[in-house]
Protein backbone atom coordinates (compact mmCIF):
# COMPACT_ATOMS: atom_id res chain seq x y z
CA UNK A 1 0.00 0.00 0.00
CA UNK A 2 2.94 2.55 -0.52
CA UNK A 3 0.76 4.73 -3.20
CA UNK A 4 -1.44 5.11 0.50
CA UNK A 5 1.27 6.59 2.08
CA UNK A 6 2.78 8.89 -0.47
CA UNK A 7 -0.55 11.12 -0.38
CA UNK A 8 -2.09 12.27 2.91
CA UNK A 9 -5.21 10.40 2.62
CA UNK A 10 -7.43 12.99 4.61
CA UNK A 11 -6.89 15.57 2.21
CA UNK A 12 -6.40 14.17 -1.44
CA UNK A 13 -9.16 12.34 -2.25
CA UNK A 14 -11.72 14.72 -0.77
CA UNK A 15 -10.25 17.43 -3.13
CA UNK A 16 -10.42 14.97 -5.93
CA UNK A 17 -13.91 13.67 -5.44
CA UNK A 18 -15.06 17.88 -4.90
CA UNK A 19 -14.24 18.06 -8.76
CA UNK A 20 -16.46 15.10 -9.93
CA UNK A 21 -20.43 15.58 -10.44
CA UNK A 22 -23.02 12.89 -10.15
CA UNK A 23 -26.02 12.67 -11.88
CA UNK A 24 -29.32 13.27 -10.01
CA UNK A 25 -31.12 10.34 -8.67
CA UNK A 26 -33.77 10.86 -10.78
CA UNK A 27 -31.78 10.42 -14.45
CA UNK A 28 -30.62 7.29 -13.08
CA UNK A 29 -30.69 3.53 -14.76
CA UNK A 30 -30.97 1.09 -12.07
CA UNK A 31 -28.85 -2.11 -13.71
CA UNK A 32 -28.83 -4.14 -10.25
CA UNK A 33 -31.25 -3.60 -7.26
CA UNK A 34 -29.81 -5.93 -4.18
CA UNK A 35 -32.38 -6.36 -1.77
CA UNK A 36 -31.28 -8.23 1.64
CA UNK A 37 -28.08 -9.68 0.55
CA UNK A 38 -26.74 -12.37 3.11
CA UNK A 39 -23.76 -14.38 1.84
CA UNK A 40 -22.75 -17.33 4.29
CA UNK A 41 -19.99 -19.63 3.81
CA UNK A 42 -20.69 -22.75 6.13
CA UNK A 43 -20.83 -21.34 9.97
CA UNK A 44 -19.60 -17.64 9.02
CA UNK A 45 -21.56 -14.97 7.31
CA UNK A 46 -19.35 -12.95 5.21
CA UNK A 47 -21.84 -9.76 4.27
CA UNK A 48 -25.18 -9.73 5.83
CA UNK A 49 -28.37 -7.49 4.70
CA UNK A 50 -27.45 -5.85 2.31
CA UNK A 51 -29.91 -3.37 0.64
CA UNK A 52 -28.03 -1.47 -2.75
CA UNK A 53 -28.90 -0.23 -7.08
CA UNK A 54 -26.65 -0.12 -8.86
CA UNK A 55 -26.96 2.41 -12.33
CA UNK A 56 -26.48 2.46 -15.33
CA UNK A 57 -23.12 3.52 -16.82
CA UNK A 58 -21.95 4.99 -13.62
CA UNK A 59 -18.95 3.40 -11.70
CA UNK A 60 -19.87 2.49 -8.32
CA UNK A 61 -16.78 1.53 -6.17
CA UNK A 62 -16.88 -0.22 -2.91
CA UNK A 63 -14.50 0.54 -0.26
CA UNK A 64 -14.05 -0.94 3.36
CA UNK A 65 -11.37 -2.63 5.24
CA UNK A 66 -9.81 -6.14 4.66
CA UNK A 67 -12.36 -9.01 5.68
CA UNK A 68 -15.43 -6.55 5.09
CA UNK A 69 -16.73 -9.40 2.22
CA UNK A 70 -16.86 -6.20 -0.50
CA UNK A 71 -15.38 -9.26 -3.07
CA UNK A 72 -18.05 -11.60 -1.72
CA UNK A 73 -20.54 -9.04 -2.72
CA UNK A 74 -19.16 -8.22 -6.13
CA UNK A 75 -18.83 -12.09 -6.75
CA UNK A 76 -22.54 -12.63 -5.84
CA UNK A 77 -23.66 -10.02 -8.86
CA UNK A 78 -22.59 -12.63 -11.52
CA UNK A 79 -22.82 -15.69 -9.58
CA UNK A 80 -19.08 -16.63 -9.38
CA UNK A 81 -19.72 -17.65 -5.68
CA UNK A 82 -21.23 -20.46 -7.08
CA UNK A 83 -17.78 -22.08 -7.34
CA UNK A 84 -16.70 -21.59 -3.58
CA UNK A 85 -17.95 -24.59 -1.80
CA UNK A 86 -20.06 -24.01 0.90
CA UNK A 87 -21.02 -20.42 -0.21
CA UNK A 88 -25.09 -19.74 0.56
CA UNK A 89 -27.06 -16.61 -0.68
CA UNK A 90 -30.04 -15.40 0.59
CA UNK A 91 -32.07 -12.70 -0.71
CA UNK A 92 -32.52 -11.94 -3.78
CA UNK A 93 -30.02 -9.57 -6.33
CA UNK A 94 -32.26 -8.09 -9.59
CA UNK A 95 -30.23 -7.57 -12.41
CA UNK A 96 -33.04 -5.42 -14.64
CA UNK A 97 -35.89 -7.04 -12.73
CA UNK A 98 -35.06 -10.43 -12.58
CA UNK A 99 -33.33 -12.25 -9.78
CA UNK A 100 -30.40 -13.97 -10.35
CA UNK A 101 -30.66 -16.20 -8.18
CA UNK A 102 -34.16 -17.53 -8.89
CA UNK A 103 -34.83 -20.97 -9.32
CA UNK A 104 -34.21 -21.71 -13.82
CA UNK A 105 -31.39 -18.94 -14.03
CA UNK A 106 -28.51 -20.04 -15.75
CA UNK A 107 -25.28 -18.57 -14.06
CA UNK A 108 -23.68 -19.35 -17.32
CA UNK A 109 -26.34 -17.05 -19.30
CA UNK A 110 -25.83 -14.78 -15.99
CA UNK A 111 -22.00 -14.19 -16.34
CA UNK A 112 -22.08 -14.16 -20.24
CA UNK A 113 -24.11 -10.53 -19.73
CA UNK A 114 -22.45 -9.57 -16.62
CA UNK A 115 -17.95 -9.46 -17.17
CA UNK A 116 -15.39 -10.00 -14.56
CA UNK A 117 -11.90 -9.17 -14.25
CA UNK A 118 -10.38 -9.98 -11.17
CA UNK A 119 -7.44 -8.91 -8.66
CA UNK A 120 -4.87 -10.84 -10.42
CA UNK A 121 -4.42 -11.01 -13.88
CA UNK A 122 -5.47 -14.50 -15.00
CA UNK A 123 -5.22 -14.83 -18.97
CA UNK A 124 -5.10 -18.21 -20.43
CA UNK A 125 -1.90 -19.98 -21.78
CA UNK A 126 -2.98 -18.75 -25.74
CA UNK A 127 -1.56 -16.30 -27.79
CA UNK A 128 -2.89 -12.74 -27.04
CA UNK A 129 -5.42 -13.11 -29.71
CA UNK A 130 -6.70 -16.27 -28.88
CA UNK A 131 -7.04 -15.07 -25.12
CA UNK A 132 -9.64 -12.38 -26.85
CA UNK A 133 -11.21 -14.54 -29.34
CA UNK A 134 -11.98 -17.52 -27.48
CA UNK A 135 -14.83 -16.24 -25.69
CA UNK A 136 -16.59 -15.28 -28.32
CA UNK A 137 -15.74 -17.80 -30.14
CA UNK A 138 -17.45 -20.22 -27.47
CA UNK A 139 -20.71 -17.68 -27.64
CA UNK A 140 -20.76 -18.04 -30.99
CA UNK A 141 -20.21 -14.77 -31.93
CA UNK A 142 -17.72 -15.94 -34.68
CA UNK A 143 -18.49 -13.32 -37.23
CA UNK A 144 -15.68 -10.48 -37.75
CA UNK A 145 -14.25 -12.20 -35.32
CA UNK A 146 -10.65 -9.92 -36.22
CA UNK A 147 -12.47 -6.81 -35.93
CA UNK A 148 -13.93 -7.90 -32.58
CA UNK A 149 -10.96 -8.72 -31.12
CA UNK A 150 -9.21 -5.61 -32.42
CA UNK A 151 -11.92 -3.48 -31.01
CA UNK A 152 -11.78 -5.79 -27.91
CA UNK A 153 -8.26 -4.74 -27.80
CA UNK A 154 -8.81 -1.27 -28.51
CA UNK A 155 -10.89 -0.94 -25.69
CA UNK A 156 -8.79 -1.91 -23.20
CA UNK A 157 -6.14 0.42 -24.28
CA UNK A 158 -4.33 -2.34 -25.49
CA UNK A 159 -4.13 -2.73 -29.27
CA UNK A 160 -0.80 -0.01 -30.05
CA UNK A 161 0.87 -2.65 -27.57
CA UNK A 162 0.33 -5.58 -28.94
CA UNK A 163 -0.96 -5.12 -32.72
CA UNK A 164 2.83 -6.87 -34.17
CA UNK A 165 2.67 -9.68 -31.74
CA UNK A 166 -1.08 -10.86 -31.48
CA UNK A 167 0.66 -14.64 -31.96
CA UNK A 168 2.79 -14.48 -29.50
CA UNK A 169 1.54 -16.02 -25.77
CA UNK A 170 -0.08 -13.93 -23.65
CA UNK A 171 1.95 -14.63 -20.46
CA UNK A 172 4.99 -12.46 -22.21
CA UNK A 173 3.18 -9.29 -21.33
CA UNK A 174 3.58 -7.20 -18.41
CA UNK A 175 1.39 -7.62 -15.34
CA UNK A 176 -0.01 -4.10 -16.20
CA UNK A 177 -1.04 -5.77 -19.79
CA UNK A 178 -2.18 -8.73 -18.98
CA UNK A 179 -4.84 -6.90 -16.67
CA UNK A 180 -5.81 -4.76 -19.96
CA UNK A 181 -5.96 -7.95 -21.59
CA UNK A 182 -7.93 -9.43 -18.97
CA UNK A 183 -10.32 -6.34 -19.58
CA UNK A 184 -10.37 -6.79 -23.41
CA UNK A 185 -11.45 -10.44 -22.93
CA UNK A 186 -14.17 -9.33 -20.87
CA UNK A 187 -15.85 -6.65 -23.32
CA UNK A 188 -15.03 -8.83 -26.36
CA UNK A 189 -18.21 -10.28 -25.63
CA UNK A 190 -20.41 -7.26 -25.34
CA UNK A 191 -21.58 -7.90 -21.23
CA UNK A 192 -23.17 -4.78 -19.89
CA UNK A 193 -21.74 -4.65 -16.55
CA UNK A 194 -18.24 -5.20 -15.80
CA UNK A 195 -17.42 -6.15 -12.19
CA UNK A 196 -13.50 -5.31 -11.39
CA UNK A 197 -12.53 -7.10 -8.21
CA UNK A 198 -9.09 -5.00 -6.83
CA UNK A 199 -8.01 -4.87 -10.74
CA UNK A 200 -4.99 -2.83 -9.71
CA UNK A 201 -4.16 -3.85 -6.57
CA UNK A 202 -0.82 -6.04 -8.15
CA UNK A 203 0.17 -3.37 -10.74
CA UNK A 204 2.47 -0.21 -10.39
CA UNK A 205 1.39 2.87 -10.12
CA UNK A 206 1.99 4.12 -14.01
CA UNK A 207 -0.35 0.34 -14.81
CA UNK A 208 -3.33 1.44 -11.98
CA UNK A 209 -3.43 5.42 -13.73
CA UNK A 210 -3.89 3.57 -17.08
CA UNK A 211 -6.15 1.11 -15.53
CA UNK A 212 -8.30 4.22 -14.15
CA UNK A 213 -8.42 5.84 -17.69
CA UNK A 214 -9.71 3.44 -19.29
CA UNK A 215 -12.70 2.98 -16.33
CA UNK A 216 -13.60 6.47 -17.41
CA UNK A 217 -13.45 5.23 -21.07
CA UNK A 218 -15.45 2.39 -20.23
CA UNK A 219 -18.10 3.74 -18.54
CA UNK A 220 -19.69 5.22 -21.68
CA UNK A 221 -20.44 1.63 -23.19
CA UNK A 222 -20.65 -0.43 -19.24
CA UNK A 223 -21.59 -0.27 -15.82
CA UNK A 224 -19.50 -0.62 -14.27
CA UNK A 225 -18.60 -1.81 -10.59
CA UNK A 226 -14.76 -2.00 -8.50
CA UNK A 227 -13.88 -3.14 -5.64
CA UNK A 228 -10.77 -1.44 -4.62
CA UNK A 229 -8.80 -1.32 -1.42
CA UNK A 230 -7.55 1.79 -1.91
CA UNK A 231 -9.61 4.99 -1.18
CA UNK A 232 -7.81 7.47 -3.75
CA UNK A 233 -8.84 4.95 -6.49
CA UNK A 234 -12.39 5.43 -5.54
CA UNK A 235 -11.89 8.83 -5.13
CA UNK A 236 -10.56 9.46 -8.58
CA UNK A 237 -12.90 6.79 -10.72
CA UNK A 238 -16.26 6.31 -8.82
CA UNK A 239 -19.46 8.34 -9.27
CA UNK A 240 -20.77 6.39 -6.25
CA UNK A 241 -19.44 4.90 -3.45
CA UNK A 242 -20.21 2.33 -0.93
CA UNK A 243 -19.06 1.54 2.43
CA UNK A 244 -18.55 -1.67 4.00
CA UNK A 245 -17.11 -2.40 7.24
CA UNK A 246 -17.04 -4.73 9.59
CA UNK A 247 -19.35 -5.32 12.69
CA UNK A 248 -18.98 -7.52 15.57
CA UNK A 249 -21.42 -9.46 17.44
CA UNK A 250 -20.68 -12.08 19.95
CA UNK A 251 -17.24 -12.77 18.10
CA UNK A 252 -18.18 -13.09 15.01
CA UNK A 253 -17.26 -10.69 12.25
CA UNK A 254 -19.96 -9.69 9.81
CA UNK A 255 -19.29 -7.39 6.57
CA UNK A 256 -22.08 -4.40 6.50
CA UNK A 257 -22.90 -1.93 3.92
CA UNK A 258 -22.36 1.43 6.36
CA UNK A 259 -22.96 4.04 3.45
CA UNK A 260 -23.95 4.33 0.09
CA UNK A 261 -23.81 7.93 -1.43
CA UNK A 262 -22.19 10.15 -4.39
CA UNK A 263 -18.00 9.65 -4.19
CA UNK A 264 -17.68 13.64 -3.19
CA UNK A 265 -20.19 12.76 -0.44
CA UNK A 266 -18.60 9.87 1.13
CA UNK A 267 -15.19 11.57 1.15
CA UNK A 268 -16.14 15.43 2.55
CA UNK A 269 -19.68 14.91 3.82
CA UNK A 270 -19.89 11.69 4.98
CA UNK A 271 -23.37 10.54 6.63
CA UNK A 272 -21.59 7.90 9.38
CA UNK A 273 -19.19 8.62 11.97
CA UNK A 274 -17.42 5.03 10.76
CA UNK A 275 -17.38 6.05 7.19
CA UNK A 276 -15.78 9.25 8.49
CA UNK A 277 -13.03 7.44 10.39
CA UNK A 278 -12.19 5.01 7.56
CA UNK A 279 -11.80 7.91 4.74
CA UNK A 280 -9.85 10.31 7.08
CA UNK A 281 -7.46 7.27 8.07
CA UNK A 282 -8.49 6.93 11.93
CA UNK A 283 -9.49 3.37 10.96
CA UNK A 284 -8.64 0.60 8.72
CA UNK B 1 50.73 -10.43 15.79
CA UNK B 2 48.36 -12.12 18.15
CA UNK B 3 45.68 -9.13 18.92
CA UNK B 4 43.85 -9.87 22.45
CA UNK B 5 41.55 -12.44 22.75
CA UNK B 6 38.48 -12.10 21.91
CA UNK B 7 35.73 -11.94 25.07
CA UNK B 8 33.30 -14.50 22.62
CA UNK B 9 34.59 -17.18 20.10
CA UNK B 10 32.58 -17.25 16.85
CA UNK B 11 34.01 -20.88 15.83
CA UNK B 12 31.63 -23.57 16.79
CA UNK B 13 31.44 -25.58 20.03
CA UNK B 14 30.10 -27.47 22.50
CA UNK B 15 26.56 -28.24 21.52
CA UNK B 16 26.42 -26.58 17.74
CA UNK B 17 29.91 -28.68 16.89
CA UNK B 18 27.96 -31.84 17.89
CA UNK B 19 25.19 -30.33 16.23
CA UNK B 20 27.22 -30.21 13.10
CA UNK B 21 29.20 -33.68 13.07
CA UNK B 22 25.39 -34.98 13.58
CA UNK B 23 24.30 -33.05 10.37
CA UNK B 24 27.27 -33.74 8.27
CA UNK B 25 26.34 -37.65 9.16
CA UNK B 26 22.70 -37.48 8.52
CA UNK B 27 23.52 -36.07 5.14
CA UNK B 28 26.34 -38.51 4.20
CA UNK B 29 24.06 -40.83 4.94
CA UNK B 30 21.05 -39.79 2.69
CA UNK B 31 23.51 -39.20 0.16
CA UNK B 32 24.49 -43.11 0.17
CA UNK B 33 20.91 -43.82 -0.31
CA UNK B 34 21.10 -41.43 -3.25
CA UNK B 35 23.54 -43.43 -4.56
CA UNK B 36 22.55 -47.05 -3.75
CA UNK B 37 18.95 -46.48 -5.72
CA UNK B 38 21.34 -44.56 -8.55
CA UNK B 39 23.59 -47.99 -8.41
CA UNK B 40 20.54 -50.45 -8.12
CA UNK B 41 19.51 -48.90 -11.70
CA UNK B 42 22.92 -49.05 -13.15
CA UNK B 43 23.51 -52.64 -11.70
CA UNK B 44 19.98 -53.68 -13.30
CA UNK B 45 20.83 -52.21 -17.10
CA UNK B 46 24.74 -53.44 -16.69
CA UNK B 47 23.62 -57.05 -16.33
CA UNK B 48 21.19 -57.25 -18.51
CA UNK B 49 23.15 -55.30 -21.13
CA UNK B 50 25.98 -57.58 -20.53
CA UNK B 51 24.31 -61.09 -21.04
CA UNK B 52 22.70 -59.84 -23.53
CA UNK B 53 25.50 -58.58 -25.68
CA UNK B 54 25.62 -62.56 -27.92
CA UNK B 55 21.77 -62.25 -28.90
CA UNK B 56 21.59 -58.34 -29.94
CA UNK B 57 21.81 -58.44 -33.94
CA UNK B 58 19.95 -56.33 -36.25
CA UNK B 59 18.04 -60.25 -37.16
CA UNK B 60 17.41 -60.95 -33.52
CA UNK B 61 14.81 -57.51 -33.60
CA UNK B 62 13.65 -58.02 -37.06
CA UNK B 63 13.26 -62.07 -37.17
CA UNK B 64 10.64 -63.69 -35.83
CA UNK B 65 11.87 -66.71 -33.57
CA UNK B 66 13.34 -69.78 -35.67
CA UNK B 67 11.65 -73.17 -35.75
CA UNK B 68 12.06 -75.28 -33.06
CA UNK B 69 15.25 -76.44 -32.84
CA UNK B 70 16.92 -74.54 -35.62
CA UNK B 71 19.50 -72.19 -34.25
CA UNK B 72 18.80 -68.21 -35.06
CA UNK B 73 15.51 -66.21 -34.63
CA UNK B 74 14.37 -63.21 -33.18
CA UNK B 75 11.90 -61.46 -31.04
CA UNK B 76 9.84 -59.33 -33.96
CA UNK B 77 7.07 -60.95 -33.19
CA UNK B 78 7.02 -59.99 -29.91
CA UNK B 79 7.62 -56.82 -30.51
CA UNK B 80 5.23 -56.80 -32.89
CA UNK B 81 2.53 -58.25 -30.58
CA UNK B 82 3.81 -56.13 -27.10
CA UNK B 83 3.30 -53.11 -29.55
CA UNK B 84 -0.01 -54.30 -30.31
CA UNK B 85 -1.16 -55.30 -26.84
CA UNK B 86 0.34 -52.23 -25.21
CA UNK B 87 -1.36 -49.76 -28.20
CA UNK B 88 -4.85 -51.53 -27.05
CA UNK B 89 -4.78 -51.35 -23.40
CA UNK B 90 -3.90 -47.36 -23.74
CA UNK B 91 -6.87 -46.61 -26.11
CA UNK B 92 -8.66 -48.35 -23.57
CA UNK B 93 -7.46 -47.21 -20.01
CA UNK B 94 -6.19 -43.51 -21.19
CA UNK B 95 -9.52 -42.08 -22.51
CA UNK B 96 -11.29 -43.32 -19.78
CA UNK B 97 -8.38 -42.42 -17.14
CA UNK B 98 -8.60 -38.73 -18.43
CA UNK B 99 -12.48 -38.77 -17.42
CA UNK B 100 -12.71 -39.97 -14.39
CA UNK B 101 -9.94 -37.20 -13.67
CA UNK B 102 -11.72 -34.55 -15.26
CA UNK B 103 -15.06 -35.63 -13.38
CA UNK B 104 -12.86 -36.04 -10.09
CA UNK B 105 -11.61 -32.57 -10.24
CA UNK B 106 -13.56 -30.29 -12.49
CA UNK B 107 -17.31 -31.61 -11.65
CA UNK B 108 -17.89 -34.46 -8.51
CA UNK B 109 -18.43 -32.69 -5.06
CA UNK B 110 -16.03 -34.01 -2.40
CA UNK B 111 -18.70 -36.33 -0.99
CA UNK B 112 -18.49 -38.19 -4.62
CA UNK B 113 -14.96 -37.32 -5.61
CA UNK B 114 -13.48 -39.09 -2.25
CA UNK B 115 -15.06 -42.79 -2.58
CA UNK B 116 -14.29 -42.65 -6.51
CA UNK B 117 -10.48 -41.82 -5.68
CA UNK B 118 -10.53 -44.60 -2.93
CA UNK B 119 -11.72 -47.20 -5.23
CA UNK B 120 -8.89 -46.00 -7.76
CA UNK B 121 -5.81 -46.21 -5.19
CA UNK B 122 -7.08 -49.80 -4.48
CA UNK B 123 -7.80 -50.82 -7.51
CA UNK B 124 -4.30 -49.31 -8.19
CA UNK B 125 -3.24 -51.62 -5.16
CA UNK B 126 -4.60 -55.26 -6.88
CA UNK B 127 -1.81 -57.29 -7.47
CA UNK B 128 -1.82 -57.76 -11.17
CA UNK B 129 -1.81 -61.62 -11.13
CA UNK B 130 -5.59 -61.12 -9.38
CA UNK B 131 -6.17 -58.78 -12.30
CA UNK B 132 -5.09 -60.92 -14.66
CA UNK B 133 -6.94 -64.03 -13.12
CA UNK B 134 -9.99 -61.77 -13.12
CA UNK B 135 -9.58 -60.97 -16.75
CA UNK B 136 -9.24 -65.14 -17.42
CA UNK B 137 -12.67 -65.66 -15.80
CA UNK B 138 -14.33 -63.07 -17.74
CA UNK B 139 -12.78 -63.07 -21.07
CA UNK B 140 -10.58 -65.93 -21.78
CA UNK B 141 -13.47 -68.92 -20.34
CA UNK B 142 -15.41 -70.16 -23.12
CA UNK B 143 -13.48 -67.88 -25.90
CA UNK B 144 -9.93 -69.00 -25.30
CA UNK B 145 -6.95 -66.63 -24.97
CA UNK B 146 -6.60 -63.36 -27.37
CA UNK B 147 -4.79 -59.82 -27.89
CA UNK B 148 -7.34 -57.67 -26.51
CA UNK B 149 -8.04 -59.99 -23.16
CA UNK B 150 -4.57 -59.11 -22.56
CA UNK B 151 -4.80 -55.20 -23.32
CA UNK B 152 -8.02 -55.11 -21.39
CA UNK B 153 -5.75 -56.51 -17.80
CA UNK B 154 -3.17 -54.25 -19.12
CA UNK B 155 -6.10 -51.71 -18.84
CA UNK B 156 -6.57 -52.27 -15.58
CA UNK B 157 -3.28 -51.86 -14.68
CA UNK B 158 -3.18 -49.11 -16.91
CA UNK B 159 -6.19 -47.16 -15.10
CA UNK B 160 -5.36 -45.62 -12.09
CA UNK B 161 -2.07 -44.35 -13.11
CA UNK B 162 -3.29 -42.60 -15.89
CA UNK B 163 -6.43 -40.93 -14.03
CA UNK B 164 -4.05 -40.10 -10.64
CA UNK B 165 -1.59 -38.49 -13.09
CA UNK B 166 -4.46 -36.51 -14.89
CA UNK B 167 -5.65 -35.55 -11.49
CA UNK B 168 -2.52 -34.47 -10.26
CA UNK B 169 -1.55 -31.92 -13.13
CA UNK B 170 -5.61 -30.89 -13.31
CA UNK B 171 -4.66 -29.78 -9.55
CA UNK B 172 -1.84 -27.74 -10.81
CA UNK B 173 -4.32 -25.35 -13.11
CA UNK B 174 -4.90 -22.19 -10.78
CA UNK B 175 -8.30 -21.43 -9.85
CA UNK B 176 -7.97 -18.12 -11.31
CA UNK B 177 -7.67 -19.88 -14.74
CA UNK B 178 -10.81 -21.18 -14.14
CA UNK B 179 -12.41 -18.32 -13.16
CA UNK B 180 -11.43 -16.74 -15.73
CA UNK B 181 -13.26 -18.55 -18.41
CA UNK B 182 -16.19 -19.41 -16.28
CA UNK B 183 -16.31 -15.13 -16.00
CA UNK B 184 -16.90 -15.12 -19.75
CA UNK B 185 -20.57 -17.23 -19.38
CA UNK B 186 -18.84 -20.19 -20.76
CA UNK B 187 -20.21 -23.54 -19.59
CA UNK B 188 -18.13 -25.57 -17.58
CA UNK B 189 -16.98 -28.48 -20.20
CA UNK B 190 -16.57 -25.36 -22.49
CA UNK B 191 -14.29 -24.57 -20.29
CA UNK B 192 -12.67 -27.86 -19.31
CA UNK B 193 -12.29 -28.83 -23.11
CA UNK B 194 -11.18 -24.84 -24.21
CA UNK B 195 -8.77 -23.99 -21.55
CA UNK B 196 -7.97 -26.23 -18.70
CA UNK B 197 -7.33 -29.49 -20.67
CA UNK B 198 -5.16 -27.58 -23.13
CA UNK B 199 -2.96 -26.07 -20.66
CA UNK B 200 -2.76 -29.19 -18.92
CA UNK B 201 -2.24 -31.87 -22.19
CA UNK B 202 1.95 -32.35 -21.80
CA UNK B 203 1.21 -33.69 -17.93
CA UNK B 204 -2.01 -35.80 -18.94
CA UNK B 205 0.37 -37.22 -21.99
CA UNK B 206 2.98 -37.59 -19.25
CA UNK B 207 0.91 -39.88 -16.88
CA UNK B 208 -0.18 -41.74 -19.81
CA UNK B 209 3.35 -41.98 -21.16
CA UNK B 210 4.53 -43.72 -17.79
CA UNK B 211 1.56 -45.59 -17.66
CA UNK B 212 2.58 -47.26 -21.14
CA UNK B 213 6.20 -47.69 -19.91
CA UNK B 214 4.52 -49.67 -16.94
CA UNK B 215 2.13 -51.43 -19.11
CA UNK B 216 4.74 -52.64 -21.54
CA UNK B 217 6.33 -54.67 -18.79
CA UNK B 218 3.70 -55.96 -16.73
CA UNK B 219 3.81 -60.29 -17.42
CA UNK B 220 1.39 -61.17 -14.66
CA UNK B 221 -1.51 -60.13 -16.57
CA UNK B 222 -0.97 -61.56 -19.84
CA UNK B 223 0.05 -65.24 -18.42
CA UNK B 224 -3.11 -65.83 -18.60
CA UNK B 225 -4.76 -63.77 -21.09
CA UNK B 226 -1.96 -64.02 -23.81
CA UNK B 227 0.13 -66.54 -22.80
CA UNK B 228 -0.12 -69.68 -25.53
CA UNK B 229 0.49 -68.29 -28.90
CA UNK B 230 2.00 -68.86 -32.50
CA UNK B 231 5.50 -67.39 -32.52
CA UNK B 232 4.43 -65.84 -36.21
CA UNK B 233 4.26 -62.34 -36.57
CA UNK B 234 0.66 -61.38 -36.57
CA UNK B 235 -1.42 -58.67 -36.36
CA UNK B 236 -4.91 -60.22 -35.17
CA UNK B 237 -5.68 -59.11 -31.68
CA UNK B 238 -8.79 -61.75 -31.75
CA UNK B 239 -5.69 -64.37 -30.85
CA UNK B 240 -3.60 -64.57 -28.47
CA UNK B 241 0.29 -62.59 -29.94
CA UNK B 242 3.47 -63.35 -28.67
CA UNK B 243 4.57 -60.37 -26.57
CA UNK B 244 8.32 -59.84 -24.98
CA UNK B 245 7.12 -60.05 -20.86
CA UNK B 246 6.04 -63.73 -21.74
CA UNK B 247 8.63 -64.31 -23.79
CA UNK B 248 11.09 -63.24 -21.56
CA UNK B 249 9.43 -65.79 -18.66
CA UNK B 250 8.85 -69.05 -21.00
CA UNK B 251 12.08 -68.55 -22.58
CA UNK B 252 14.56 -68.48 -19.62
CA UNK B 253 12.33 -71.45 -18.25
CA UNK B 254 13.84 -73.21 -21.19
CA UNK B 255 17.11 -75.43 -20.71
CA UNK B 256 18.16 -74.04 -24.44
CA UNK B 257 21.45 -71.64 -23.51
CA UNK B 258 20.61 -69.89 -27.11
CA UNK B 259 16.74 -69.32 -25.38
CA UNK B 260 18.63 -68.01 -22.51
CA UNK B 261 20.32 -65.44 -24.10
CA UNK B 262 17.41 -63.98 -26.29
CA UNK B 263 15.34 -64.17 -22.82
CA UNK B 264 18.45 -61.64 -22.03
CA UNK B 265 17.89 -59.71 -25.04
CA UNK B 266 14.24 -59.36 -24.87
CA UNK B 267 14.95 -57.93 -21.49
CA UNK B 268 17.38 -55.29 -22.75
CA UNK B 269 14.35 -54.36 -25.48
CA UNK B 270 12.03 -53.68 -22.97
CA UNK B 271 14.16 -51.83 -20.43
CA UNK B 272 15.45 -49.68 -23.29
CA UNK B 273 11.71 -48.84 -24.19
CA UNK B 274 10.50 -47.79 -20.30
CA UNK B 275 13.93 -45.56 -20.14
CA UNK B 276 13.05 -43.82 -23.13
CA UNK B 277 9.26 -43.90 -22.63
CA UNK B 278 10.38 -41.81 -18.90
CA UNK B 279 12.71 -39.91 -20.44
CA UNK B 280 10.01 -38.27 -22.81
CA UNK B 281 7.91 -38.37 -20.26
CA UNK B 282 10.24 -35.98 -18.41
CA UNK B 283 10.79 -33.64 -21.48
CA UNK B 284 6.50 -33.49 -22.05
CA UNK B 285 6.25 -32.60 -18.00
CA UNK B 286 8.67 -29.54 -18.20
CA UNK B 287 6.78 -28.58 -21.48
CA UNK B 288 3.75 -28.75 -19.63
CA UNK B 289 5.41 -26.57 -16.65
CA UNK B 290 6.50 -23.68 -18.49
CA UNK B 291 2.91 -23.68 -20.04
CA UNK B 292 1.58 -23.17 -16.94
CA UNK B 293 4.23 -20.67 -15.91
CA UNK B 294 6.02 -22.33 -12.76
Amino acid sequence: MTDDVTIPVDVAPVEIAQQRTTPPSTQRDVVFDIRQLTVTYGATTAISGVDLEIYSNLITAFIGPSGCGKSTFIRSLNRMNDLVSGARVQGEVLYRGQDIYAAGVDPVEVRRRIGMVFQRANPFPKSIYDNVAWGPRVLGMKKNLDDRVEKALTGAALWDEVKDRLKKSALSLSGGQQQRLCIARAIAIEPEVLLLDEPASALDPIATSAIEDLMHQLKNEYTIVIVTHNMQQAARVADLTAFFSLEVTDGNRTGVLVEYAPTDKIFTNPGDTRTEDYVTGRFG
Amino acid sequence: MSAASPAFSLKPSGQLRRRRLVSRLMESIGWLAALLAVGVLFLVIGSVAVRAWPALSWDFLTQPPALFGQPGGGISSAIVGSALIVALATAMAVPFGVLIAIYLTEFASRRVAQPIQLVLDVLNGVPTIVTGIFVYGLLVIGHGQSAYAGAFALAIVMLPLVSRAAQETLRLVPAALREGSLALGVSRWRSVVGVILPTTFGGILTGAVLAVARAAGETAPLLFTCSIFNPAVSTDVSSALPNIPVLIFTYSEQPDQALHEQAWGAALVLIVFVLLASLTAKALLARSRRKLGR
